[in-house]
């Protein structure tokens, strides 16, 4: 909760002098951890108080040490979020990073960079990495370097991740336009000046929707060198694996076969592009393999085939307008993603919720960590090879959630639930009789039937278990989070590390395995539909002896909100993982700065440690039991 | 750990239960005519089991009241009106920007008439949040529960998909037969409205009758004109349509106030 320092919203009744008037309003400086005195003490002359939150490092050159004091001393061992802020009037670009300690939780620590901003669509000078000692860092750094041009000094890949390799320009920059560029803040003064309609499609025709750099020929454009993905993997090996995973390191035996026999049987190297149109990427996912027979050597991601600068699109946004734009984030947890985001505008404006709404928020929370859970383990077993017998059971059980959900809330997955300080509506008598038909009858039966039905299976066994490791400080390094990080003994869950919501009044447990394989990620997902329906069942009967329901939408209907300036670091434990919302508002309608902390999209970053030395048949596996929507890798 | 395929045995008896019991229930209806109602609904209630599928389009699932799409406007029954005033709340919060109002002036004294000239939503880009209809103070804008409105293009630039407000309006009843929930307070509200505007037209005549008592050569012009309504005075007053008209105002100017506050 601390993580919020905002400037209050409204000022002392004395009035203020004239002179104050005129003058810049001082921007209020970061409230003080011990943690974060703890740091000022050590490195005094290079780091600051910074506006807001958190601190601010001035000078450069000390960061890493900085870092690694923040690791290794005071335990902030994971890198939760790295992103920028373009503050184009003071003419800097601040580069963002959040520590959390897991599993210990706690608020994130905040600490900041400042680069000047180049002018132009030039790159800003380097600043370090974090990838040495947070490897978490690389994909994050990534789409930081892709979105404003900073150039992260040590990240071993820094290409562009999310836009196509000859994109011009950074598009999160204040200054970067949009083809069809109206404005810079919704409400547009007007869509359709003097009655003119044209379909969207018309507006933008191919071609000129596509800005080119001065000079360029994209007929004649061939991707640099150090920009394709194909470059590092060509490089011909011996078979064996440079990443020390715990299974990668010999070559791979055939059973029956020694090592002799082994280096007779010759196997090829190629390169096989995955995707981006097949079944087990789980939408339009490029994984590039480098294979030794059937061995995966190297594995690349390519993203970003369905970017559509989500973030960008939220700036535009008023506060009101991004709710039903997180819906389609990650669109089989909308009501989660909302959550995330409803929760950090709060926080920034002060609004307090009734227990009603809060109950309404966990129950349909819950609900749908059940159908993505579900969803999730009948696509994992889709991988395995079960086709869809398995995964039609759970849809038609994710069917009733998402029937109820309808109900209570007019659309399937697109639910745009939540509000500033409520919910949009509540629930009538015969939804909360549905709700509780499925949560204390059907879904308990069928989760029996699911474990049943699957978990004692021999072929799902032979296939799932020792497939994916990852040790426990690994996942922790790579800013893994939810059931793949609890599956490797770490038990961090945000409902219970950075408690939001009712989740304190709940009687629920946190489930835990050790082995870190895919049949442990499994059973975890099996493991946490029970505790989900547990909470659920409490939060029904909780809310029955509520007499007083009260107001649910939030006060009046406003639809203006002024959020004041300030900045909040929101997470949510949705299905998938930590889902962050880093938000910076300037007083305006609209938030100057919108980032998501996507947990499918840095959960990815350690599919390549997963998969590399295992069967190219295996990779589709750890791929599945990582459970990513690409709605949300690719914003 | 049982005996090697045990597990497997195990899975294929939950399939094979699941196959058995589409036929079980299949003969509990079986004198009855396919497609009926409480064979669907059982289908798809917590309570199924076996098959739970519905043959769309022969079977059509009831949709839920709260369930949106495309918006429609809601015409008043008996003065065949839009209760929209054009006061464009709607598409400030309409977060893709997808409904565009033409606003009526009035053509002698140019002033804005609270009525829409015209009323465009581009549904190739409505989302179906429902702000729009959340956020009327009017209840002019509805959310409407059809889905079925694909279509082949006929043209190359076919613009079916931008409805004008000859499109979009709808009756009340119609709002009234898919929202049933709405229809009472809608109603109690309605009432209490027109009482207040009927009580307020009866003064208005009443302070007339007075004034014109008092002088001598009453402007007949000037009459209608209440000092306190000046949405109002910009509509003529005749007999008919003339408390629905106070009616509106009267909200409009409520809403006004309300959006001050």
């Amino acid at each position: 909760m601390s993580e919020v320092t905002a400037t209050p919203a409204k000022p002392a009744a004395k009035p203020a002098a004239p002179a104050a008037h005129g003058a810049a309003k001082p921007v209020a400086a970061a409230k003080m951890t011990p943690e974060m005195s703890a740091i000022v003490a050590k490195f005094g002359g290079a780091v600051e108080a910074a506006q807001y939150e958190g601190l601010l490092v001035t000078d450069h050159s000390k960061f890493i040490e900085i870092a690694t004091y923040v690791r290794d001393v005071l335990k902030y061992n994971q890198l939760t979020n790295n992103t920028a802020t373009d503050y184009i009037k003071d003419g800097v670009i601040e580069v963002v990073n959040q520590f959390t300690r897991v599993p210990q939780g706690g608020a994130p620590l905040t600490i900041k960079l400042r680069v000047p901003r180049p002018s132009g669509n030039d790159k800003t000078q380097p600043v370090p990495s974090l990838c040495p000692l947070y490897p978490g860092a690389e994909f994050q750094e990534r789409e930081t370097y892709d979105m404003y041009g900073v150039v992260f000094e040590g990240n071993p890949d820094l290409r562009r991740i999310l836009m196509w390799e000859g994109f011009n320009g950074w598009p999160l920059r204040k200054d970067w336009k949009e083809a069809y560029y109206e404005g810079d803040t919704k409400p547009f003064e007007s869509r359709w000046p003097g009655g003119d309609h044209k379909l969207a499609e018309e507006r933008v025709p191919w071609e000129d929707n596509v800005n080119y750099p001065p000079g360029f020929d994209p007929f004649a454009f061939k991707p640099h060198p150090d920009g394709d993905i194909y470059d590092s993997m060509l490089a011909p090996s011996d078979g064996t694996v440079s990443i020390d995973n715990g299974h990668g390191v010999a070559p791979t035996l055939i059973e029956g076969l020694n090592a002799s026999e082994m280096a007779e049987l010759k196997t090829d190297e190629i390169i096989v592009n995955m995707g981006p149109q097949h079944p087990s990427t789980h939408g339009v996912l490029r994984m590039v393999v480098k294979l030794d027979g059937e061995k995966v050597t190297d594995l690349k991601l390519a993203l970003g085939y369905l970017h559509r600068n989500h973030e960008k699109i939220g700036e535009r946004n008023t506060w009101l307008h991004n709710i039903p734009y997180t819906d389609r984030l990650d669109y089989i947890t909308g009501i989660y993603n909302e959550w995330g985001y409803v929760l950090g505008v709060e926080r920034m404006m002060g609004l307090k919720t009734t227990d009603r709404v809060e109950y309404l928020r966990v129950i349909t929370g819950e609900l749908t960590r059940l159908a993505s859970h579900f969803w999730a383990i009948g696509f994992l077993l889709n991988d395995l090879g079960a086709f869809f017998t398995p995964a039609l059971y759970f849809i038609t059980e994710r069917d009733l959630i998402i029937d109820l959900l309808e109900a209570v809330t007019g659309s399937r997955m697109m639910c745009n639930y939540m509000r500033f300080g409520g919910v949009s509506r509540d629930f009538t008598s015969a939804q909360w009789a549905m709700a509780r038909e499925l949560a204390f009858e059907r879904l308990p039966r069928t989760i029996d039937e699911l474990d049943h039905f699957l978990t004692e299976n021999e072929i799902l066994k032979a296939r799932s278990i020792g497939t994916g490791y990852m040790s426990a400080d690994r996942c922790i390094a790579h800013s893994l989070t939810g059931p793949c990080l609890r599956a490797a003994g770490i038990g961090y869950d945000v409902r219970r590390a950075d408690p939001y919501g009712f989740y304190d009044r709940f009687d629920f447990n946190i489930p835990v395995l050790y082995n870190g394989d895919v049949y442990d990620r499994y059973l975890v997902r099996v493991q946490e539909m029970r505790e989900s329906l547990k909470i659920i069942q409490q939060a029904l009967n909780q809310a029955e002896t509520q007499s007083k329901v009260g107001d649910i939408q939030g006060g009046k209907k406003a639809y203006n909100h002024r959020v004041p300036a300030g900045q909040c670091y929101a997470r949510v434990e949705t299905p998938k993982g930590e889902l962050g919302y880093y938000l910076v508002s300037d007083g305006n309608q609209n938030p100057y700065k919108y980032h998501i902390r996507s947990c499918s999209y840095i959960n990815l970053n350690s599919m390549k440690e997963m998969a590399v030395g295992q069967k190219v048949a295996d990779s589709v596996v750890i791929l599945g039991s990582l459970d990513i929507v690409l709605g949300e890798v690719d914003r | 750990m049982g005996i090697i395929g045990s597990g497997i045995l195990t899975g294929l008896g939950v399939t094979l239960r699941h196959f058995v019991e589409t036929y079980i229930e299949d003969f509990k209806y079986m004198g009855k005519k396919a497609g009926v109602q409480p064979r669907m609904l059982r289908r798809q209630s917590p309570k199924a089991h076996g098959i739970v599928t519905v043959e769309y389009p022969m079977e059509k699932l009831p949709v839920p009241e709260n369930f949106r799409y495309i918006p429609f406007l809601v015409k008043d029954d008996k003065t065949n009106e839009d209760r929209c005033t054009s006061c464009g709340i709607c598409a400030k919060v309409c977060p893709p920007q997808c409904i565009w109002i033409a606003r009526t002036e009035d053509p002698v004294t140019k002033r804005p008439v609270p009525a829409p000239k015209d009323f465009f939503i581009d549904s190739t880009i409505c989302m179906n949040c429902g702000y729009c209809a959340e956020f009327c103070p009017f209840d002019a804008i509805k959310m409407n529960t059809d889905y079925e409105i694909a279509y082949y293009p006929e043209t190359e630039h076919d613009m079916r998909l931008v409805y004008d407000k000859q499109r979009l309006s709808k009756s009340e009843s119609f709002h009234w037969d898919i929202h049933p929930s709405v229809k009472a307070a809608e109603l109690e509200a309605k009432a209490a409205d027109e009482a207040k505007a009927k009580a307020a037209a009866e003064a208005a005549a009443k302070k007339a009758a007075a004034d014109a008592a008092k002088k001598v050569a009453p402007a007949p012009a000037a009459a209608p004109v209440a000092p306190t309504a000046p949405a109002a005075s910009a509509a003529p007053a005749p007999a008919a349509g003339g408390a629905a008209a106070a009616a509106r105002a009267a909200a409009a100017a409520r809403a006004a106030a309300a959006a001050k506050k």
